[in-house]
């Protein structure tokens, strides 16, 4: 599976993109595979202030549920409305249509902090 | 989180993992919980036909000139009832009423019976019959001469049958017969655990490889998929077929668990029959009883059920059920609300969710 480069990662499998001061906030292909056919996703509300490393949603699939944790602080600018009618995007395309949240970070040296992509790549290898 | 014991492995392990199948620790197996995708493997089962790897499961054999009467007193089901080369449904219980583990009972012969057990309780088992036996006659634990290969869904008549001269449509459902299948000595029976149509192929696990290429071959034309545990659990749910350490457990009855069916008090004594009579008598306090989901979320194993705002119960299974495209689930609620058509509650992360009482089976194949 092909990472996008400019992307940072966690180790509970989130990514996280920067433009300017707003982040844009997913699960990896990795995650979306472990968890198989998703049928629900609870996301937060526009507005919520999500703190770094805390639970800020979750996402289901026909055999589990997952928490999923906060790879930035910030508030909650949009969140992905698409995927409440249609969580199965989440298998198709996670790294793009299947974004979850955006967030407007408060501190950006929490992006540099996370994982760049050759780092989870190995992560996920080792890990499977 | 440190290496546990190695798991144990099917003869098919290799084979799952060569075809990118995602394995999972289950009770100590090393299995597949599924390939191209649990909805769907479950599709596959329910429309066409699917194979599963059950290898892991136990399989104990019980010989000797008293082996039924050793069989009939360790289980629930009325063993005299079966004919050579049929097969039923069965409890094996403490005294106390609760389950040591749920069974199936394959009558061989007058002198020899084959049991088909969870694979997990598998050493329990075997210890437990053992310690019954005061009988003239001998108790094997058997699981390591049985790779098991489930073939299951309407189709899997037809593309069993191109690997046999055995007329499989002459076994009826959870009858079996001793035969060839795929070239190797096979015992073949009607039974499984999806709901659907199917045969289980119990042979030694030296043919288990070439017994499921020869399975997937002779399915190409009928879309044959290989099915995880994913699968065979939504499958298992939506028929609402009891899975150990869920729906039943030591502290579990069977006539809790609504499975009073299998339970044959005129039959004379078995392990449990005291136990089970005194709860007939005095009457059961909780019983098992299916929902749907009328809420939005997923009542899954373990969730706390609520009846009128209070704990009530708890969820024993909860998915949702693909076939139907609904959310179900079995609960165990006290006894005058455990019927069909009762507004409950469950307790989703700390939310209460609305969910109803429905009839069960949830799913029932056409006849």
């Amino acid at each position: 599976m092909n990472y996008p480069e400019n992307f940072r990662y966690t180790k509970e499998h989130e990514w996280v993109s920067l433009e300017g001061d707003t982040a844009t906030v997913g699960i990896t292909f990795h995650a979306q595979s472990e968890l198989g056919d998703i049928v629900y996703v609870d996301l937060p509300k526009v507005g919520a202030n999500l703190e770094i490393g805390k639970s800020f949603g979750s996402v289901e699939s026909v055999k589990a549920v997952s928490d999923i944790y906060a790879p930035i602080s910030g508030e909650v600018t949009e969140i992905n409305e698409t995927l409440a009618d249609a969580p199965e995007k989440l298998n198709e395309d996670p790294h793009g249509a299947a974004w979850l949240i955006k967030v407007k970070v408060t501190s950006p040296d929490e992006f540099n902090n996370l994982m760049p992509v050759s780092d989870y790549q190995s992560y996920v290898g080792a890990e499977s | 989180m440190s290496e546990a014991a190695a798991l144990q492995r099917t003869p098919l392990n290799e084979v799952h993992r060569a075809s990118g199948a995602k394995m999972v620790d289950f009770g100590g197996w090393d299995m597949p919980v599924q390939y191209s995708g649990l909805v769907d493997e479950h599709n596959t089962v329910r429309k066409g036909v699917g194979v599963f790897d059950v290898s892991h499961m136990g399989e104990i054999e019980i010989r000797g000139p008293e082996a039924f009467q050793l069989v009939d007193y360790a289980t629930t089901n009325a063993v005299a009832k079966l004919k050579e080369g049929q097969a039923h449904y069965s409890g094996l219980l403490y005294e106390h009423g609760g389950f040591v583990d749920d069974i199936l009972v394959h009558k061989v012969s007058d002198t020899s019976y084959f049991l088909c057990v969870n694979a997990s309780n598998q050493d329990k088992d075997f210890a437990h019959i053992q310690s019954l036996n005061t009988f003239d006659c001998e108790v094997e634990f058997a699981g390591p001469k049985y790779a098991q290969i489930a073939i299951q869904g309407p189709k899997a008549l037809g593309v069993a049958q191109k690997l046999t001269d055995t007329e499989l449509s002459s076994i009826k459902y959870y009858w079996f017969r001793d035969g060839e299948f795929a070239g190797v000595t096979a015992r073949i029976a009607r039974t499984g655990y999806t709901g659907e149509d199917g045969f289980e192929i119990y042979t030694a696990p030296e043919h288990a490889v070439s017994v499921w290429k020869a399975i997937m071959d002779a399915g190409k034309e009928e879309g044959i998929k290989p099915a995880g545990l994913g699968a065979r659990n939504t499958l298992r749910l939506e028929s609402k077929m009891a899975l150990y350490g869920h729906e039943i457990g030591a502290s579990i009855s069977p006539l809790e668990a609504d499975l009073a069916w299998i339970v044959k008090f005129d039959k004379g004594n078995f392990v449990g029959r005291e136990a089970l009579l005194k709860q007939r008598e005095k009457g059961l306090s909780r019983k098992l009883v299916g929902f749907e989901m009328r809420g939005r979320g997923i009542g899954r194993d373990g969730y706390e059920v609520l009846l009128d705002g209070n704990a009530a119960g708890w969820v024993t299974s909860g998915s949702p059920a693909p076939t139907l495209g609904k959310n179900i689930g079995l609960c165990y609620l006290p006894i005058e609300r455990a019927r069909a058509g009762e507004k409950i509650e469950i307790l989703i992360r700390n939310q209460a969710v609305e969910a109803e009482t429905v009839p069960t089976p949830f799913y029932k194949r056409p006849q």
